[in-house]
């Protein structure tokens, strides 16, 4: 058998994976047959058979735990192995979200505690752990900021403005709101084009949202005069928290002005990113905000946890509480953490960036050349001079078993390369990592081929995009 | 006590620094205001592993967990038999500690994995394409609903009375949000003029089966989609959604191998015809060849999303629910053809033996002769909050309290995982709540 078969391949009647009891009641009568199915086919398969096959294929993958993930803006850091064990106690993993209050008391404290060191880390005043990813928190975020001008009668504000270097989600989840989207442009600095921002900021604006440190890993050092100005032109500042990693235990964005953040547990509070979630996107607000924060929110009189409905609440976002799976592993960091710990954990975030930056700045463009936070961002300028591209960098990288950066993004950066070592990785590592840049940058001045013809020996080499959409191939049939 | 998480020592610390060409770590945090730069946290004092563990260990067992407790409680996350061979899969970190895989060369775990789901979702609702999973089944309808605006072009949505209320809610919430409007229904009656889709569930909140047919017929007829929000582990007995004329399939993917956890994580389902796949949110997986030719898999499509097309992508979804997609494929790879078929009919037959039981109680009712699958609501001759109490002292989570819809009656679901025994132990207890 080849080595990329697939489950219908190994599909043979008669086979299962899993024993179940026999029924113990007599049966009951069939309703009518229209209700009924017709028969189709599943795959059927041992569990040895299962095992191997699922256990083949993790092995063609890479994660945090196979080597450095330098994905920049997505925070691949550590994730602590007892925090996974901690989701997994019968007491939190199996308990029904509608049972009985009183019977989940200990899930509702761990929610309300959450939901209070978010607060404080923030630096506001009420959160809503409900949304389920990143995105779902901004769409968050901007329902706020809708329900707040609706409620104080200001239905002009209709527009959401945005950085050149923001996030895809951002404006899509303005989309999802019925905003309309502008943009402020970014300086040569890589900060927020105050005059850019003069012009748009008018009353039609209802919220800027503005990323810190930005997309480019850059803290904009004028954060508190573009608060103001918002402020002062009647529009609220919020914030995707995607980055806040890089100054975690030692700033808060609420003494920065803004009104509301979305954060990312998956990135900054350690719990794992699952190949493309769960995620959770709790949102913190100001007191401004908190009354239109989405049901539930879970409260605490006296010893005993409720969840209610905030008074003027966007309604519901989702089915039930919010991934509580994802907000165990992140509750069990911020207490292993404490506000000290947290502090280490920017500062070595910060640390690695900048070293990075240092080291790798011989060889490849700089565009924005100053300190930099928890990411630094590259331009494959240099080498595309040479006809080599940053994807053939990326590619290469493969070569050497590390996994790329983010590349192409922010998309004001030319053949951009952003680079997020995260905290948990050590000069040995970053070490090996700037070697292996190095010899790619030197390879694209004396051997470019070994970079165009790059990954050569990863499980499969590039795979050919355009015609996976050109003729989509999507699912596999089986046959009966 | 150096971090277990934070591996560089001091000394290398300082020899960063000194590459870096700054005194102290203070100086790489210079661009931050002065003035904001040392905020003050209370938050607790940190604890080691040792020590957490056990308080986090008590807090779990402040809740009633169905490993100890019998439970008839359902209304959208279901207790269903986990095999083994899932938590070890999804358990594999190179699994759950990997990104979304915008790396396809070394992703293909995850991407191939993505397939299996894809084809197993489709296998399972008859429906043509579906996508790699979503948050949740009533984002999953939120979605659909914009979508059946955006295909068809209207912006009004017709939803049925008999859809779970919290997915009512959480469709508002998607439908208002883009400025659409919204509109409920009873069953069988006519779309309002101009409707983009009529979206009901199968079996529907109360449990019942509804003639989908029929409502996917009256859909079509108004030039409306029709989207149908199902039960996946019905389908193990029950209807397709792709064959009673579903345009767009959602679900909520919890039942399918994945713990409860008080709601979440879970994951919605996402499927629909061929010709609008194009219109789909959320990230979908292709199979291609690499340049030598060998089989691969990439994400496709993606001129749909967010990361490319920024405001005109279908949805603003990113990250989303991909573990518990392969923790859905690795339970109905598990069961299979004969499992999927095994587990409906066990909860089929139990359900139905209890409610025959209650339904001879006296004082007890099922508020209807409809066929149901799972669940289903009795009228109780106490309020349902109380009877939940008093089965709570004996060790069993009783049914949701739907009263405010219901008069007096209670939802119960009854799956594979209740014995005869716990069934009787509960139908005795509503007797003795009467007396």
């Amino acid at each position: 058998m080849n080595d990329r078969y697939l489950l219908p391949d190994i599909s043979q009647p008669g086979k299962t994976g899993c024993s179940l009891p026999a029924l113990d009641v007599s049966p009951a009568e069939l309703p009518p047959k229209e209700f009924l199915r017709q028969e189709f086919e599943l795959p059927e398969v041992s569990e040895v058979g299962l095992m191997r096959y699922f256990t083949a294929l993790s092995k063609l993958n890479y994660g945090v735990d196979t080597g450095f993930y330098p994905l920049g803006s997505c925070t691949m850091k550590y994730n602590p192995k007892w925090h996974e064990d901690v989701a997994r106690f019968p007491g939190f993993a199996s308990i029904h979200p509608l049972q009985q209050e009183e019977s989940v008391q200990g899930a509702l404290q761990l929610m309300f505690e959450l939901q209070e060191y978010l607060t404080e880390i923030t630096g506001m005043h009420a959160a809503s752990l409900v949304p389920l990813a990143g995105a779902h928190g901004e769409y968050t975020g901007l329902l706020l900021v809708k329900a707040y001008h609706r409620d104080r009668g200001d239905k002009t504000r209709k527009k959401i403005l945005l950085t050149d270097s923001s996030h895809g989600t951002n404006p899509a989840s303005a989309v999802m709101c019925g905003f309309e989207v502008g943009v402020v442009a970014s300086d040569s600095e890589g900060n927020v084009d105050m005059k850019s921002l003069e012009s748009a900021m008018n009353e039609e604006v209802a919220a800027l949202t503005l990323t810190m440190p930005t997309t480019l890993g850059l803290f904009d050092p004028r954060i508190l005069e573009i608060s103001r100005l918002v402020h002062e032109r009647g529009g609220l500042l919020g914030a995707d928290g995607a980055n806040l990693n890089a100054f975690l235990g030692r700033v808060k964005f609420g003494e920065l002005g803004y009104d509301y953040v979305q954060l990312n547990l998956h990135k900054t509070f350690s719990t794992p990113h699952g190949g493309g979630g769960p995620g959770s996107g709790p949102v913190c607000a100001k007191k401004s905000l908190a009354d239109f924060l989405p049901s539930p929110v879970v409260t605490n009189s006296k010893g005993k946890y409720r969840s209610v409905s905030p008074v003027k609440s966007v309604g519901r976002i989702a089915n039930f509480y919010g991934n509580f799976g994802v907000m165990c592993k992140a509750y069990a960091y911020i207490r292993s953490l404490g506000a000290e710990g947290m502090k280490e954990v920017s500062e070595d975030a910060v640390l690695n960036a900048n070293y990075l930056r240092v080291k790798l700045k011989p060889y490849y463009n700089l565009p924005y050349d100053r300190v930099c936070m928890h990411e630094v961002v590259f331009s494959g300028k240099r080498q595309k001079a040479r006809g080599v591209h940053t994807l053939d960098i990326a590619k290469r990288l493969l070569d050497y078993g590390l996994h790329p950066p983010t590349v192409y993004f922010p998309l004001i950066v030319e053949e951009a390369l952003m680079i997020e070592p995260t905290e948990t990785e050590s000069k040995q590592t970053l070490d090996s990592f700037i070697e292996a840049m190095k010899e790619i940058a030197a390879d694209a001045e004396r051997n470019p081929e070994i970079l165009h013809g790059a990954p050569h020996n990863t499980p499969v080499r590039r795979l050919d995009d355009v015609r996976a959409a050109r003729s989509p191939d999507l699912r596999w049939q089986m046959k009966r | 006590m150096p971090s277990p998480y934070l591996p560089n020592t001091d000394t290398d610390r300082s020899a960063m620094l000194r590459e870096i060409g700054v005194g102290s770590v203070e100086e790489l945090f210079r661009d931050i205001p002065q003035e904001v730069r040392h905020a003050q946290f209370r938050l607790p004092t940190p604890l080691s592993e040792l020590e957490l563990k056990k308080e986090l260990n008590r807090l779990a067992g402040r809740n009633a967990n169905l490993d100890d407790y019998a439970c008839f409680l359902g209304g959208g996350s279901y207790r269903h038999y986990i095999p083994a061979t899932v938590e070890h899969v999804i358990g594999r970190s190179e699994f759950y500690t990997a990104y979304t895989p915008y790396q396809a060369e070394v992703s293909q775990g995850t991407l191939q994995s993505t397939y299996e789901y894809q084809s197993l979702i489709c296998q399972l609702t008859a429906m043509e394409v579906s996508n790699a999973g979503m948050y949740d089944g009533s984002t999953a309808a939120g979605e659909a609903a914009i979508m059946a605006c955006v295909i068809t072009r209207r912006n009004k949505v017709a939803v049925s009375t008999t859809v779970n209320p919290t997915f009512r809610e959480v469709i508002t919430t998607y439908v208002k949000g883009r400025d659409f409007s919204m509109e409920t229904i009873e069953p069988g009656s006519e779309l309002p003029a101009d409707c983009a889709c009529l979206v009901a569930q199968q079996p529907n909140f109360l449990g019942h089966l509804e003639d989908m047919e029929a409502q996917a017929r009256k859909a079509h007829e108004a030039g409306a989609l029709f989207v149908a929000i199902v039960d996946p582990i019905s389908l193990g007995m029950f209807q397709q959604p792709g064959r009673y004329g579903a345009d767009i399939a959602v679900a909520d993917g919890q039942a399918l191998g994945n713990s409860m956890s008080f709601g979440g994580p879970g994951l919605g389902v996402f499927a629909c015809r061929q010709q609008y796949v194009r219109q789909m949110p959320g990230r979908i997986v292709g199979k291609t060849a690499d340049v030598d030719g060998k089989p691969g898999y990439v994400m496709t499509l993606v001129t749909r999303e967010q990361y490319i097309r920024r405001e005109r992508a279908t949805s603003n979804i990113c990250t989303s629910e991909a573990l518990m997609a392969l923790a859905a494929a690795v339970y109905l790879a598990t069961l299979g053809k004969s499992g999927l078929k095994r587990v409906a009919e066990l909860c089929y037959h139990k359900a139905h033996y209890a409610a025959d039981r209650i339904a001879r109680l006296k004082g007890y009712s099922l508020i209807s002769a409809e066929p149901f699958f799972k669940e289903f609501a009795v009228r109780c001759p106490v309020a349902p909050a109380e009877i939940n109490r008093a089965l709570l002292r004996k060790r069993i989570i009783g049914g949701l309290d739907i009263s405010p819809v219901v008069e007096s009656a209670m939802l119960l679901c009854v799956t594979e995982m209740n014995t005869k025994e716990e069934i009787d132990k509960l139908v005795e207890i509503l007797g003795a709540a009467h007396e």
